[in-house]
């Protein structure tokens, strides 16, 4: 088995940034994952989205990241949605309370839609 | 003066034919007497044999006219009269006299006396001829017992001096010579990859020409796994090297396993060998392979199959000594009964001493063994872990082990366990999201156990035991953190956590507990076992 290595890239639109993150969401993705919610965090929009369509993995260390990037944006009072989650981590977000703090939506159409 | 005659003819077979070999006349010294001691070979023709042989009593050499070698040779040594010592019609020797001291000639009493003495002399010569030939026949006997003694000292060290110790795995060997040496063999080759190779072998006939030939066979089969580690493609070269070699009409059955010691996968190959048995919990099975003994035919390819041995299950393989071993009434071991006792047996290592026995019990105590036995077993243990969770309270449930596994603690091998369970787990039904669930929790305990239980420590590793039965899975993973408790999984507060106030960090207990249907928490001294329990329709 051959772990896929966590990437983050930004895209932003007039009204939100989405962050399109992809493989595994584990101690390893510490830097990145809080260096692209650091960007997006300067871009002048209330909204950040979290694209989880192309993450293959989140462990108890990835949960860990994900509610310190929901406090940073908490303190900076934005705005975080997620979307692209499989129904097994739409479970854990719920499970976990996650999901009280932040919108879940299936895709980025229903995400940007709701977002604007 | 009297020659004493002190060693006469031994015949052997060859000189049976045409000759008699080295009768020795000796005398004692006795210069005055002009007669040396002499060393005779008669040969069956020469005329003087036939002579003697017929002559009723003292042959008087001098008055004898005929071509005969050996009678010029008594005659330049002095030999006045000679008494022909006859045994059971063997010519055995001869009583040689020069002339008398007083230089008469021999008179009628002491022709007489001589006669008498040679009636008597002979039958004690025979038995002095036939004791000396047996003490000869004793000290070859005992000089080539020696070298066979010495050639099994040999012998054994081309065995291996040590069996291959790996954690997780048993394997014994036995090997019990017919006579002093061997055809009979085994090895082991271990390979950088820590894939273990094992080869058993037989040498066709048995003794010293099987023992030479093993020794060949040994040294080419080690050669070629210094390159090779395909079973099919050593027993190719081993046999096309080997057939150059080998005496005419002889070959060598062989059979070579690879064993991936991490996975338990077999691939192996067979040249004419018993096929290993293989003794799972649902009985004992052939591992079917084919293929030509080695050394009869040149470029023969051997056709490789594969086997899984999971923890708890072992392999026998085993030379013809076994199965051909006969009972006084003249009934064979046979297969059969080598498949009973092993289905009714433990496997292991104490299989061997049980074969031994019962082939023991089965051949009698007269029994004179008829060819080399041979066994190897491997044999893939249920770990210890697997063991202390028995006492962890299973009932009388039916379990069957899935995995048995262990794994370097080091950060991402919670990934391997998660895989490795789930493909373990994958034939039985369970739900898809339930599937993900436990692959969840499996990977968070594994973690956990890694990080916290063995802090990374590449020496120790994470245990993981996955056994099924009833529609009831359980998963226990152990770590070397035991004597200090593991908290409770209680629910993490999120609020404090957002507020900054908690680190975000301690999600994995509840993680785990709310993906599995139950979470057991066993703590000792040394260990700390999590077990995951979740139930499927089975």
């Amino acid at each position: 088995m051959k772990s896929q290595p966590f990437e983050a890239h930004l895209r932003t639109t007039p009204d939100v940034v989405i962050i399109d993150l992809s493989g595994e969401i584990n101690a390893f993705a510490d830097g990145a994952i809080n260096q692209a919610y650091d960007q997006a965090d300067q871009q002048n929009t209330a909204n950040i989205l979290l694209n989880f369509k192309e993450v293959t993995y989140i462990n108890s260390t990835g949960i860990a990241l994900i509610v310190g990037i929901m406090a940073k944006s908490r303190k900076n009072h934005k705005r975080l949605t997620v979307y692209g989650l499989s129904d097994h981590y739409v479970e854990i977000f719920q499970i976990t309370r996650l999901a009280d703090f932040m919108a879940i939506f299936p895709d980025e159409t229903t995400a940007l839609t709701t977002a604007a | 003066m009297i020659s004493f005659l002190r060693k006469t003819f031994g015949v052997s077979d060859k000189s049976r034919n045409d000759s008699i070999e080295s009768p020795l006349i000796d005398q004692p010294a006795a210069p005055a007497s002009g007669v040396q001691a002499i060393e005779v070979e008669i040969n069956m023709d020469d005329p003087l044999m036939d002579h003697l042989i017929k002559a009723s009593g003292i042959v008087e050499i001098d008055r004898l006219e005929f071509d005969s070698p050996t009678l010029r040779i008594l005659k330049d040594a002095g030999v006045k009269i000679t008494v022909p010592l006859v045994s059971q019609g063997e010519l055995i020797g001869l009583l040689n006299l020069g002339p008398r001291l007083s230089e008469q000639e021999y008179s009628s009493d002491d022709k007489r006396l001589l006669n008498t003495l040679a009636t008597q002399a002979a039958p004690a010569l025979r038995v002095a001829q036939l004791a000396r030939q047996q003490q000869l026949e004793a000290r070859e006997r005992e000089r080539m017992e020696q070298e066979l003694r010495v050639a099994r000292v040999i012998q054994q060290t081309l065995l291996p001096k040590k069996i291959p110790q790996r954690k997780g795995w048993h394997l014994a060997a036995h090997w019990q010579p017919a006579r002093a040496v061997s055809g009979d063999f085994y090895d082991f080759f271990e390979y950088p990859d820590g894939k273990l190779g094992i080869v058993t072998g037989d040498v066709t006939d048995k003794g010293v020409p099987a023992a030479l030939v093993m020794a060949t066979t040994r040294s080419i089969l080690r050669s070629a796994a210094e390159s090779l580690e395909s079973p099919g493609q050593l027993l190719s070269k081993a046999n096309d090297l080997l057939v150059e070699d080998i005496p005419h009409n002889m070959f060598v059955t062989c059979l070579f396993l690879l064993v991936d010691l991490e996975k338990g996968e077999i691939t192996f190959a067979n040249a004419g060998h018993n096929l290993p048995y293989k003794r799972t919990q649902n009985g004992v099975e052939e591992l079917c392979a084919t293929g030509m003994p080695l050394g009869l035919l040149p470029g023969m390819i051997y056709d490789e199959n594969q086997a899984v041995l999971n923890p708890g299950e072992s392999i026998l393989l085993f030379s013809d000594g076994l199965i051909e071993g006969h009972n006084p009434d003249g009934e064979m071991f046979g297969f059969r009964r080598l498949k009973t006792i092993m289905e009714e047996n433990p496997g292991g290592s104490s299989m061997i001493q049980l074969l031994i026995d019962q082939l023991a019990d089965f051949t009698g105590p007269d029994w004179e063994q008829e060819d080399d036995v041979t066994f190897v077993v491997l044999e893939r243990e249920i770990s210890p872990i697997a063991e202390s969770v028995e006492s962890i309270g299973l009932g009388e449930n039916d379990w069957v082990i899935l995995a048995d596994l262990s794994l370097q603690s080091e950060p991402g091998n919670e990934r391997v366990a998660m895989e490795r369970v789930a493909e373990a787990i994958q034939q039985l039904p369970i739900d898809p999201d339930r599937l993900e669930k436990l692959k969840t929790a499996v990977s968070e305990t594994t973690m956990n156990a890694m990080e916290h239980g063995n802090k990374y420590q590449p020496n120790l590793n994470t245990d993981i035991l996955v056994k099924a039965g009833s529609g009831v899975l359980k998963i226990f993973i152990t770590d070397h953190g035991g004597g200090r408790p593991i908290p409770e999984a209680i629910e993490p507060d999120l609020e404090a956590k957002l507020a900054g106030l908690q680190s975000p960090r301690g999600w994995g207990l509840f993680l785990i507990k709310n993906m599995v249907d139950e979470m057991r928490i066993h703590t000792d001294e040394k260990h700390h076992t999590v077990e995951l329990i979740m139930r499927y329709e089975g």
